[in-house]
This record gives C-alpha cells, sequence and structure tokens, in this order.
C-alpha cells in the first residue's frame, strides 16, 4: 500500500498501533533490568523497538549501531510501516551501499521516549493501565544509549565495530563513544554537536509551547480523551522544518513563487509555495508521530553537554579513547554548524584521538545528512573501508 | 636560465611545487622512524601519508586547508581533519607526536614563527621541507631580469602566489636557532631532486638546493 492510499486518520490510527504494538522487533526488559535514569528516576519494565540487517559474524565482531535522528525511528533502510515511505537512510544502509549490509550486521532501534514502539510517553503505564504521557520521567541522550548498551548486551556484542548517526543520532554517537568508549570502534557523527546551543533550545521551546498551546493537548492525556493535539504539533513542525534548510535552498526550491494562483491572494491562504510546503510538512507530521513523544525528545537535545559532565573540558570526554571518529559537518546548515563540528575535532585532537572530519560543501542546510550528497557517502564509505581494515574485517 | 612553465592549477592543496615534483616525499618518509605517530600538515591529497603507512608502517594523522584535498584523503581511508596551520595547532597537546611534517607548506602560512614553535611544541621532532629562495637560478632571475622569479618549483606569478612567505636555507637555519632548535638532519636536494653532499657549508647550500629538508629537534 502506498503512502498516498491512507487517509490522515488511518496514519493516525496505524502511528497510534506502531507505537503499542510495533511491526519491527521488540526487546523486553523485565524487572530484573531496569534502567537507571540520569533523573534519578528508574525505569522498569521497559522495550526497545528495533530492526536489524545483515548477519552478525562469529566472532560478533561487524556490528553497526545506527542512531536516529529527533523525528526519526528504527525503519533505517526499511518501508516506514505508517508512511509506507522508503527507509530513511536507504542511500546509506543497505546491500552494497556505504553501510553495507552484506558485511555489517546493522542494528536501528527507536529510542526509548519516542513513539514507534519503544517505552515513551504513548506507552501503557502498567502501574496505571493508561499512557504514560507526561507522567513518564524526563530522558537524556545518555539514558537513551544506556537502553541502547543493554539491547547491544542482549546481542552479545562486547564492541560495536561502527556507531553512526546524524544530528540526535550524532548526539548519541558522541554519547557512545565518551560514555563506553571500548565498546566503539569506529564513531561517525554527523551535523552534530557536543552540546545543544542557545539557538537551538530556542527553536524547540518555540514547538513545545505550540503543541502545549493547543486545547487538545489536555496536559499531556490527549490519548485518554481521544482528541490529539494537531494544531500545535503541526505548527512545532513547521518552525522545526525551517532550521532544516537554508536559505538559499529556500529561494532555490521556492522563492517567492505563488501557489497555484497568478496573483496575491489578500487573504491569509498559502499564497506562497513556501507557505504550501511548509504546511503540508507539518500536517504530514502529526499523523505520524505522537505530541508527547516531541516533548520528551527535543527535551533530552536540549540537556545534552557532554563537555557538562567532564568539569566543562571536552577533552576530558575522550581521554585515552581507542575509538576512531569521522566527523562530518554541512557548510550551509546552521543548526550544528560545522564550528560544533570542529570544537569536537578540537577535543579529539587533544586527546590525541585518531580523527577525521569533512565539511561538505551543500546548500541543503541541516537536512543534507539525510539527502543524496555523493561527498558525504565517499566519505563515510572511506572511513567505513579504511575502520574494516584495522579491524580486520576487510 | 630559469625552467620557466605553466603554472598548473592544483586541484587539492598549497603547495609549491606540482606533486610529480614532490621528490622530498621520499626523502622525509626515509627520515622518519618505522612505526612512529606522525602527523603531516598540509598533508594535501595524502599522498606522504599513504607513503609513511604503506613503506614504514606508520601511524600517520593529517592536517589539510583545502576541502577537497580532505575529502580525497578521508575517501582514500586516512584520517584526516580540516584544518589551518595557522589557527589550528594549538588544539593539539604538548608532544603528541615523534613527529609533525610540513611539507612545502611553511612559505604558505601567515606566520611561520609562531606555526614552526608549534611543530616543535606537538612533536617530539619537526620535519620541515620548502623550495629555497635562495637557489642560484632564483637570485640569477632577479638579479638579470629584475622580475619575481617563476621556476619549475615555483610555478606561481607574483600576484597569485600562495607562497606569501618565501625564505632560503640560512634564513630557516636562523629561525630555527632563534626558536631554540636544532638542526638534527638536512638535506638539500638540487633541481634533480638529488642529495647534494654533506660536507658543503650552508652558504654553498643555500646557493645550490632548489629545495631544503630539515629535521628540527627542540
Amino acid at each position: 500500500m502506498s503512502a498516498s492510499a491512507k487517509t490522515p486518520q488511518e496514519e493516525a490510527v496505524l502511528g497510534r498501533r506502531e507505537a503499542l504494538e510495533p511491526t519491527s522487533a521488540v526487546m523486553r526488559f523485565g524487572p530484573d533490568t531496569p534502567l537507571r535514569l540520569d533523573s534519578g528516576y528508574t525505569l522498569s519494565p521497559f522495550e526497545i523497538a528495533y530492526e536489524t540487517y545483515g548477519e552478525l559474524n562469529a566472532d560478533k565482531s561487524n556490528a553497526v549501531y545506527v542512531c536516529h535522528a529527533l523525528t526519526g525511528d528504527q525503519y533505517v533502510a526499511s518501508r516506514h510501516p505508517v508512511t509506507g515511505k522508503p527507509g530513511w537512510w536507504s542511500s546509506i544502509v543497505g546491500p552494497g551501499k556505504p553501510v553495507d549490509t552484506d558485511r555489517f550486521f546493522v542494528i536501528c532501534s527507536n529510542v526509548i521516549g519516542s513513539c514507534m514502539g519503544s517505552t515513551g510517553p504513548a506507552s501503557i503505564d502498567p502501574q496505571s493501565g493508561k499512557p504514560y504521557a507526561i507522567d513518564l520521567p524526563v530522558l537524556t541522550i545518555a539514558d537513551m544509549v544506556r537502553a541502547q548498551t543493554m539491547l547491544v548486551d542482549r546481542f552479545g556484542i562486547d564492541q560495536l565495530f561502527a556507531v553512526i548517526g546524524g544530528s540526535m543520532g550524532g548526539m548519541q554517537v558522541l554519547q557512545w563513544a565518551s560514555a563506553h568508549a571500548e565498546r566503539v570502534f569506529a564513531a561517525l557523527p554527523v551535523a552534530t554537536g557536543a552540546r545543544h546551543s542557545s539557538q537551538n533550545i530556542a527553536f524547540h521551546e518555540v514547538g513545545r509551547q505550540a503543541v502545549m498551546a493547543d486545547p487538545d493537548w489536555r496536559g499531556g492525556r490527549y490519548i485518554e480523551a481521544g482528541v490529539r493535539p494537531h494544531k500545535g504539533l503541526a505548527v512545532a513542525r513547521m518552525a522545526a522544518h525551517v532550521t532544516y534548510l537554508s536559505e538559499a535552498a529556500l529561494h532555490r526550491k521556492f522563492g517567492r513563487n505563488l501557489q497555484d494562483r497568478d496573483q496575491l491572494g489578500f487573504g491569509f491562504d498559502a499564497d506562497f509555495q513556501i507557505e504550501s510546503y511548509l504546511r503540508h510538512q507539518g500536517t504530514s507530521f502529526v499523523d505520524r508521530f505522537d505530541a508527547n513523544a516531541y516533548l520528551y525528545l527535543t527535551r533530552a537535545m536540549d540537556y545534552f553537554d557532554i563537555a557538562a559532565e567532564h568539569g566543562g573540558r571536552l577533552a576530558e570526554a575522550f581521554r585515552g579513547t581507542t575509538t576512531r571518529f569521522c566527523l562530518v559537518s554541512f557548510s550551509s546548515d546552521w543548526l550544528f554548524p560545522t564550528e560544533e563540528s570542529r570544537a569536537v575535532v578540537h577535543a579529539l585532537n587533544a586527546a590525541a584521538a585518531s580523527v577525521s572530519f569533512v565539511e561538505i560543501e551543500t546548500d541543503k542546510g541541516h537536512d543534507a545528512f539525510l539527502l543524496d550528497e555523493p561527498q558525504f557517502f565517499g566519505a563515510i564509505k572511506g572511513f567505513i573501508a579504511s575502520a574494516a581494515r584495522a579491524r580486520g574485517l576487510a | 636560465m630559469d625552467e620557466k612553465i605553466a603554472a598548473e592549477p592544483l586541484p587539492t592543496s598549497r603547495l609549491a611545487a606540482p606533486e610529480t615534483d614532490r621528490v622530498d616525499l621520499k626523502i622525509i618518509a626515509d627520515l622518519v622512524e618505522p612505526g612512529s605517530r606522525v602527523l603531516d600538515v598540509g598533508c594535501g591529497d595524502g599522498s606522504l601519508m599513504e607513503l609513511l603507512e604503506r613503506r614504514r608502517g606508520v601511524d600517520a594523522r593529517g592536517m589539510e586547508l583545502s576541502q577537497p584535498g580532505v575529502n580525497e584523503c578521508v575517501a582514500r581511508g586516512l584520517s584526516v581533519v580540516q584544518g589551518d596551520a595557522d589557527r589550528d595547532l594549538v588544539h593539539y597537546p604538548d608532544h603528541a607526536f615523534d613527529y609533525v611534517i610540513l611539507s612545502q607548506t611553511i612559505q604558505a602560512t601567515q606566520n611561520p614563527k609562531l606555526v614552526l614553535s608549534e611543530l616543535l611544541r606537538i612533536g617530539r621532532r619537526a620535519i620541515v621541507s620548502f623550495p629555497n629562495f635562495g637557489y642560484w637560478p632564483v637570485r640569477l632571475s632577479l638579479l638579470v631580469k629584475g622580475r619575481m622569479p617563476v621556476t619549475r618549483s615555483l610555478a606561481y606569478s607574483w600576484y597569485d602566489t600562495p607562497n606569501i612567505h618565501f625564505c632560503t636555507i640560512e634564513d630557516f637555519v636562523a629561525l630555527a636557532g632563534e626558536l631554540g632548535a636544532s638542526v638534527e638532519t638536512a638535506v638539500a636536494l638540487n633541481s634533480q631532486g638529488q642529495k647534494m653532499g654533506m660536507r658543503l657549508p650552508w652558504a654553498m647550500w643555500n646557493l645550490l638546493g632548489s629545495q631544503g629538508v630539515f629535521v628540527l629537534k627542540r
């Protein structure tokens, strides 16, 4: 069934079902394996929904963990069960692709706090029998990664060959590499930074306020009320989407072109193509994403600051590391500008780490990490090939 | 007298000489102890790093200013960061490497003195190669023609050259002295890229050497 064949209502129903009974595999962690959270709370029981691709080799040395971004999911290279669209990184992960599933065993899990089957605000709280909503403890990137290490333990994998991800996924990669260094042979953080900047927090706050200002948010208890804060979440997505693009790309794609008309309408309909595009981005998003999950995940990103745990010295976070790093930034990304990656590179230099760093010239903004960028693919391919040789996987 | 050739645009880095002319690379590779840790500053397309890794079993890292150069290196599987010798060396800790190499790059830096002192801080040894501005065809060209020299190893016009801080072998020796560094090994190459006799005084090397390659230690 194609994406266009589904009505928004159908997608909403599917989305709700995916949160509770995902299409993908699920790993359950019972009372014997609680997840200790940075907030001091414990999450137990909890579940991680995940997809795998390729085969784990005999000595379990060829595993690659892919970490997804804010609104991503475990379907990195498989059809999205709600929208029917191809996997979000099908260009990177697959047979013969830069992350070659003929050679590597690829794991991609839905982060806890999200809404595609891992425990999150839309999941049922076993204590009350109702959705957690905002009674779920606030989570951090470190919590997400700690949960991922427990999933990796279940596979019996001591050391991952590589951890790779962009944006919020890149934050997870950096967290893996600093808090679980011995378990990461190679790290590929893309379009990310070691902390969330004030400007980024500001944009997230606008999004959260838009969600919470929607009367249908109902203090977070909208699922029980049988409503959803469509409008607020759509506005949040519209604002965020602007930050994923660049002025040059917007101008190239839309300019001041009018939408289905040859003159201004002197009203508040979508006169301009960019308005129509953003409205579409907003409305198509709300059918597949849970509003509370959006609050939790943006919060986790805001709290992210690796240096803070190390007396403000980022280099300390990577002291003595033997992980091989390759950082990638994109020239027109103003959400995670190149300077953020460069700060990590400098810290890694100071820690005498093995590090490569590439800035890709593009006008596609932050979104470039999800798009077709041959130079980016070339860098990933080269880095992974040389890391595989060093790991004896050639 | 000067071997005038058209300046070829270089794809990846701010080198004084075309890649084919880079006889200094082999000389440098021979000066590096096998199995050591090396930082190549201004590594271009990574040729020297590849040579060091393949032939000497060296753990090589690189820094390169030009983006195409960096991308090429990373795609080749080398550990290279995009960076500027003038700005980014400060982020490396003391004695992080056995050797820091600056091949055909010092004359293109904004602040050669600072860069050289950073090299001596980061590496136990610094290996520097550079085109010698005291080479006799260069001197002759200036003397006879009264024009800025354009030779095979200095293949740019004065207005478009990346080489903004030329020096002679004698100048370089003096600068090393100012920084309290001793010359452990020195090699001068003639225009064919052959090593010149070791017994000659600096002044002769400065006249006859088209390039200098120095190993410095602080």
